[in-house]
């Protein structure tokens, strides 16, 4: 029993924790182009050097 | 941001400019398209969204979306301008049913975990708690994930009607209520699962149907652009300012570059210039219109500056005209919809009273009131339509994802249904069987040298010939030269200085019947014949439409000796120099003998064709007004999707009518468990979602069927 009151708010805060990210990604559009993205790590950088 | 200067005055204003560009079909086409537009001046910044092959640039407003548009042509990737988003607000819509739907799969997961252990036989204290925590996370999910339910319904119920949504939203609020009722007085059973389980499904059955219609109006509902977005007026004082085209009025005059498009109708005050007329004739050949001449909306400017005074603005131009004439052709297909809309607002009324019926009935025997109560619940949601709701949108959506993979895109889901009922079909000449635009067939004629002058003069010129001849030109990896002092000779052509030797590239001194043109180097000159070619695999794709019971016949604007050459190709009888009045005489003729005519055409002259036909499809590369009537839009270059479609559209038929089978099938047989009050409200929620997952299910059956 106290097992529970340890484990269920444990549960319940990481299932949050994913609700709250899912809603992070749908406002910063990250659903926005899924192909796009897969494909982009296949352009290599011109000039290389990263930006600072 | 970034260093972007204050912005002034309108005209230095940044602004995001859309673009559809079929061609991006690899990584490397990103990089090329953002690298090259990155720095050019004006531009601030663009991104590719490979999904949806469109490009968005952020740019200074003094840059003209044509001119963007030739930047990326410069690319080497051809380019449509896309219209102002106008799906923004549809999107928001989904986005908020998406976040309902995720709050509602969140709470569905947690509370079932705890359900499970109450129903293996947790007892007193644990039960009770258990029953508490759901309560905590239940009634906030239920009031966040229920809101698109409970708005619908609360609108319904103010204009006094009903909607699907009312029993839903009761049936989800008398099983709360009566959950939080026995959680207070710590009773056996509580049912915020199976009212969290409905929300998640119904919710799932929603987002499904709102992500379709987006994609049909990703596709084409942002009507590619042809008007501009605004023109250069010259006030009295002789200054010219940048007016967008919404506050254009009647009287100014604006002024017209060459290769801009008109922003509104208007007669040409001084001077003179051809202009691209294609979108409202379908007819290649530029025009040439001089003072006092009209020059229409949506027309483009090719060769020399005007001064238009406007007589006409936005609504009242001839282009906006016309498509509101498709517009009403189009109203009367809703036909199907208005049925399902009508068999809606009979079913509800028939759910309540079906559920207020169980409540006496079981009052009256003598049930006690919360048994009464339960009985009414589960019939409440288990009459719920979901299923027989989702037995048509879900067939829809995946069969026109498959389709849209394939290259074509379906506008509506009547479409579909219309699709599949069609027998006979009709073609438009130009642009449906044959290409649209003229192709150079004796290249090979030409040495390297004279193909590389060939290419630098025709990338010099707007003209339509000159298109077809670059993109020949390009597809042989040619690398144009470096010529001095390109003019273009009003009506005759383009003439330049290559290391001191004039070259011309223009009309043939020998005029032949079909389009061709001169190139002159020097003295010597060699005349390019250019054909307007039959889709590669319009035969192949014209016997599976006779196997698939479509005979087909031409029916053309051209005159009869080329419409005969194409109609003997593909061995189709055919109808000669028709007036789109003769074509939507042919569709009725053939509508009163019994056929369902799907109508396949492009121009602007097809537009009342293909609204009045049972079914229609136009090409990607069709008029604006020739895809606004379609029905369906495909973007290859081979006919093949056309037939494709047929039998996608039966096939989806056959699985919405098994899926309305299965769903009438789930009603009969577990409405009657429900008012015998052998179903509890979590059963009845459980029953609910199988039956609406085994329909999704079936429909998903469809992905593999464009293959």
């Amino acid at each position: 029993m106290s097992g529970l009151a340890i484990l269920i708010p444990i549960a319940l805060l990481m299932g949050l924790c994913g609700l709250l990210v899912f809603f992070w990604a749908m406002r910063h559009d990250q659903f926005e182009d899924l192909d796009g993205a897969a494909q982009r790590i296949l352009i290599e950088d011109e000039d290389g050097d990263e930006q600072p | 941001m970034n260093a972007i200067t204050p912005m002034t005055d309108a005209r230095t204003q940044a602004i995001v400019s859309r673009f559809v560009v079929p061609a991006i079909r690899c990584a490397g086409c990103i990089s090329k398209i953002e690298n090259g537009l990155a720095g050019k001046p004006g531009i601030l910044s663009s991104r590719v969204n490979f999904s949806t092959k469109q490009v968005a640039i952020s740019h200074l407003s003094e840059l003209a979306e044509d001119q963007l548009r030739r930047e990326i042509e410069a690319l080497g990737f051809e380019a449509q301008i896309l219209a102002d988003n106008p799906l923004t607000e549809e999107k928001d819509n989904t986005d908020k049913l998406i976040r309902a739907l995720a709050v509602a799969g969140f709470g569905m997961m947690n509370i079932m975990l705890l359900s499970v252990s109450v129903w293996s036989g947790a007892t007193g204290v644990t039960r009770d708690l258990f029953h508490w925590l759901s309560a905590l996370i239940a009634i906030p999910v239920i009031a966040y994930a229920g809101r698109p339910f409970f708005a619908s319904a609360a609108i319904a119920l103010r204009h006094g009607r009903t909607n699907m949504d009312v029993p839903i939203s009761i049936g989800i609020l008398l099983a709360t209520g009566l959950s939080i009722y026995e959680t207070v007085t710590g009773g056996a059973h509580a049912y915020f699962d199976g009212a969290v389980m409905l929300l998640f499904f119904l919710l799932a059955g929603r987002v499904l149907d709102g992500m379709m219609r987006d994609r049909a109006r990703e596709g084409i509902g942002a009507l590619l652009k042809q008007t501009a977005s605004g023109a250069m007026v010259i006030a009295r004082d002789g200054k010219t300012r940048w007016v967008a085209a919404r506050d254009l009025l009647p009287d100014m005059r604006m002024m017209v570059a060459a290769g801009e498009n008109l922003a509104a109708d208007g007669v040409i005050e001084s001077g003179s210039s051809n202009f691209d007329c294609s979108l409202m004739t379908g007819e290649s050949e530029p025009q040439p219109r001089g003072k006092g001449d009209m020059a229409l909306a949506g027309t483009l400017n090719l060769t020399s500056p005007v001064i238009v005074r406007i007589t006409a603005t936005g609504e009242d131009t001839s282009v906006s005209d016309i498509a509101r004439l498709m517009d009403q052709a189009g109203q009367r297909r809703s036909f199907y919809v208005r049925i399902a809309d009508r068999a809606a607002r009979f079913y509800a009324p028939a759910v309540h009273s079906l559920a207020l019926l169980a409540f006496i009935f079981w009052m009256l025997v003598g049930a006690g009131w919360h048994q009464s109560l339960l009985i009414a619940v589960a019939v409440l949601i288990i009459t719920c339509p979901c299923a027989l709701g989702l037995a048509v949108p879900a067939a829809q959506v995946v069969a026109s994802g498959a389709l849209l993979r394939k290259g074509v895109m379906v506008k509506d889901g009547s479409a579909l249904e219309r699709l599949a009922e069609a027998d006979y079909a009709l073609f438009d000449k130009t642009g449906t069987l044959t290409l649209g635009h003229p192709v150079p067939v004796n290249l090979d004629d030409l040495t390297l040298a004279q193909k590389q002058i060939t290419l630098a003069l025709a990338q010099a010129s707007r003209h339509p010939v000159s298109k077809g001849i670059r993109t020949g030109l390009l597809a042989l990896d040619i690398e144009p030269v470096a010529l001095d002092d390109i003019r273009e000779l009003p009506g005759r052509g383009m003439t330049a200085s290559w290391g001191g030797v004039t070259v011309m590239l223009g009309k043939p001194e020998i005029s032949a019947d079909h389009l061709s043109s001169q190139l002159t180097v020097g003295t010597e000159s060699v005349v390019l014949q250019l054909q307007d070619e039959i889709r590669p695999d319009a035969p192949a794709a014209i016997a599976a439409l006779r196997a698939l019971g479509l005979p087909g016949s031409i029916i053309s604007g051209d005159n009869i000796r080329s419409v005969s050459t194409v109609a003997r190709a593909l061995d189709l009888t055919a109808q000669a120099a028709a007036s789109p009045q003769d074509k939507v005489e042919a569709i009725n003729r053939l509508t009163a003998g019994g056929h369902k005519v799907l109508m396949v055409g492009d121009g602007l002259n097809d537009g009342p064709a293909l609204a009045a036909a049972h079914v229609s499809i136009a090409p990607g590369s069709a008029s604006d007004v020739g895809q606004q009537a379609a029905d369906a839009v495909f973007t290859s270059t081979s006919l093949m999707p056309v037939a494709l479609s047929i039998k996608v559209a039966r096939r989806t038929m056959q699985i919405v009518h098994q899926n309305f089978a299965l769903a009438i099938g789930y009603n009969i047989l577990a409405v009657p468990l429900a008012l015998t009050g052998m179903v509890t409200p979590l059963i009845a929620a459980i029953a609910m979602s199988l039956s609406s997952l085994i329909v999704v299910g079936n429909a998903l059956r469809l992905n593999g069927a464009a293959r």
